[in-house]
């Protein structure tokens, strides 16, 4: 059936389509091919990730190991400060971060926008975004650990929120920025003032503002390194801010470099819990960026 | 829809001297002035977008703005609520005098001026609310009504923009889950709600379906008894449709401006011909 096609055009012309077409066809699926490759090397790290956590850490998840304070090893300790230490030190972390970030990410999409204060304000908090945690750690030990002479929950938590601050800068400023620039104009049209107009934007981007949020959480939970010169960590039962304070990262950090079974496994148990966390935050965080669309 | 006599809608005071039948009532009837742009230049930075504008808006008239993309229409309607404020870099001189005042000047409060000259763009721009909630935004910005005003306010509206029987029912669902043409007329009765004094309309049925379109056009005729109506349209039959007057504007310049069926017949203009006969634009 092809015969008559090619004689009605000219050979050399014919041909040479169809032989680059093949050559479109094979990249294609060479492209392809790398594509899914690199999807499944991603996906077996993770996977290999999650299954040595579930396999060594879930048969140290017990009762007891969730209810018991830290112990010296052979001593039947459990991670119950750890828990209830990070949870303490990422909820006020969060509490610190959040609405300074929030209102700078606001002030950069809404009221700054290009001016040379803004950019400025921008860079730094792109900056910071990137700077090693650990540095975050030494800068809140100098400022608030030396000045006052020891160690504390509540320098722990300030660091954690020296790393939120620029994640919801970021995250915040892109989402209002997703706002088309029709609604501010329909809302400053109708006569309403800048400060009325930024509310109304807010309340558009909200779930995207939420899931910033989140994300900064979801990040901030598992840090070690900030918490390291700051809250220390702690081997007895302390819900004091003014004291050292244990966490789950630390506990992982301190308990997987010991020399006892004991110890080890609740490292696992800690890292398969806190995994399990920052995964939960981010499912929900999807979700509600999800909704919104 | 636009064959009913003018006079029907003009309040008794506005003097009417009814020409010839077929003749539209604008040439008629230039009587009060609500807007009269005088020595208008608008600028971009250093892009010089409007040269010397000379144009009077009639009160309770719909005057239509034609012209080529990127001809200064929407430029000059968006000088006469100072939308372009919210830009640095935007300025403009000259003189526009809304019942006399200079709203350029700065005398006048933006805010405030925007309650008297609302706008409604291109896209319809539902808030993320409930109905209700959007066109109480408008209200609330500027009064403090009880709840049953309130309430007869935005059934007032709804009803004027022909919604509220479509949605009677639904006032608390969300505003964006309507269909693009009752967006936009929700649009239109959320500005209205603030009982402005001129409305301007920026291409508001370009991203509508012809029914749609249809309504919003029967609307516009319902509402120029109360307001002074100014729209920006690339459809030149929906200039000619609804339009009492016509100004067309090329590169910045406004070329001419005429009651409408002057200016679809018989143009002063040899450009104006030329961009209503298809020849260029």
């Amino acid at each position: 059936m092809s015969a008559t096609t090619l004689d009605a055009v000219p050979q050399g012309i014919r041909l040479s389509v169809s032989k680059q077409q093949r050559r479109r066809h094979r990249t294609d699926r060479l492209v392809a091919a790398l594509c899914i490759f690199a999807t499944l090397v991603v996906l077996a790290a993770l996977g290999s990730i999650l299954w040595t956590l579930v396999a060594r850490g879930l048969s140290g998840l017990t009762i007891d190991a969730l209810s018991h304070v830290a112990a010296p090893p052979g001593q039947g300790g459990g991670l119950l400060n750890a828990i209830v230490g990070s949870l303490i030190q990422t909820a006020l972390g969060m509490v610190i971060g959040t609405p300074i970030g929030l209102l700078a990410g606001i002030f950069l999409a809404e009221y700054g926008r290009n001016s040379p204060f803004a950019n400025a304000v921008r860079f730094v908090s792109d900056m910071l975004l990137s700077a090693p945690s650990i540095l975050v750690g030494l800068f809140v030990y100098l400022i608030l650990v030396e000045t006052l002479g020891h160690f504390s929950g509540f320098a722990g938590s300030v660091a954690l929120a020296v790393l939120v601050i620029p994640i919801v800068v970021r995250t915040t400023e892109d989402m209002l920025r997703l706002v088309p620039v029709q609604m501010r104009e329909a809302a400053s049209a109708l006569g309403a003032r800048q400060w009325r107009v930024t509310l109304l934007i807010c309340r558009a981007a909200k779930a995207g503002l939420a899931t910033g949020v989140l994300l900064a959480m979801a990040r901030t939970a598992g840090e070690t390194a900030p918490l390291l010169f700051t809250s220390l960590g702690n081997l007895v039962w302390s819900v004091s801010l003014d004291q050292p304070m244990a966490s789950l990262p630390l506990t992982i950090y301190q308990y997987a470099g010991s020399a006892y079974d004991d110890w080890i496994q609740l490292a696992w148990t800690a890292s398969l819990l806190i995994t399990v966390g920052v995964l939960a935050i981010n499912i929900i965080a999807r979700v509600m960026l999800r909704s919104k669309r | 829809m636009s064959e009913h006599t003018p006079a029907e809608r003009v309040p008794a005071s506005t003097p009417i001297t009814v020409g010839a039948p077929e003749v539209r009532a604008v040439e008629a009837l230039p009587a009060e002035t609500k807007i009269s742009v005088q020595n208008l230049d608008f600028y971009y930075g250093d892009n010089h977008a409007l040269r010397n504008i000379n144009i009077d808006f009639p009160a309770r008239r719909v005057t239509g703005m034609i012209g080529p993309s990127g001809c200064g229409k929407s430029t000059l309607l968006r000088t006469l609520n100072r939308m372009y404020d919210l830009y640095p870099g935007q300025r403009a001189t000259g003189r526009a005098m809304l019942d006399g005042v200079n709203i350029l000047d700065g005398g006048l409060d933006a805010n405030t001026l925007r309650s008297r000259v609302g706008m409604v763009f291109q896209k319809p721009t539902p808030f993320p609310m409930s109905i209700y909630d959007n066109i109480a935004f408008g209200i609330r910005l500027h009064e403090k009504p009880s709840k049953s005003e309130l309430d007869g306010r935005i059934e007032d509206s709804l009803r004027r923009v022909a919604l509220w029987d479509e949605v009677k029912d639904r006032l608390k669902a969300g505003a964006t889950e309507m269909s693009g043409g009752q967006q936009q007329r929700l649009c239109i009765a959320r500005t209205i709600a603030t009982k402005p004094e001129v409305i301007l309309l920026d291409e508001p049925t370009s991203a509508l379906d012809p029914i749609s379109t249809a309504r919003v056009e029967e609307l516009l005729d319902e509402l120029k008894g109360d307001f002074t109506i100014v729209i920006v349209t690339h459809n030149l039959q929906q200039a000619a449709r609804c339009a009492d007057q016509v100004a067309f504007f090329f590169m910045g310049e406004l070329i001419e401006v005429a009651p409408a069926d002057i200016l679809f017949t018989r143009p002063r203009e040899r450009r104006t011909q030329d961009y209503i006969t298809g020849r260029f634009g």
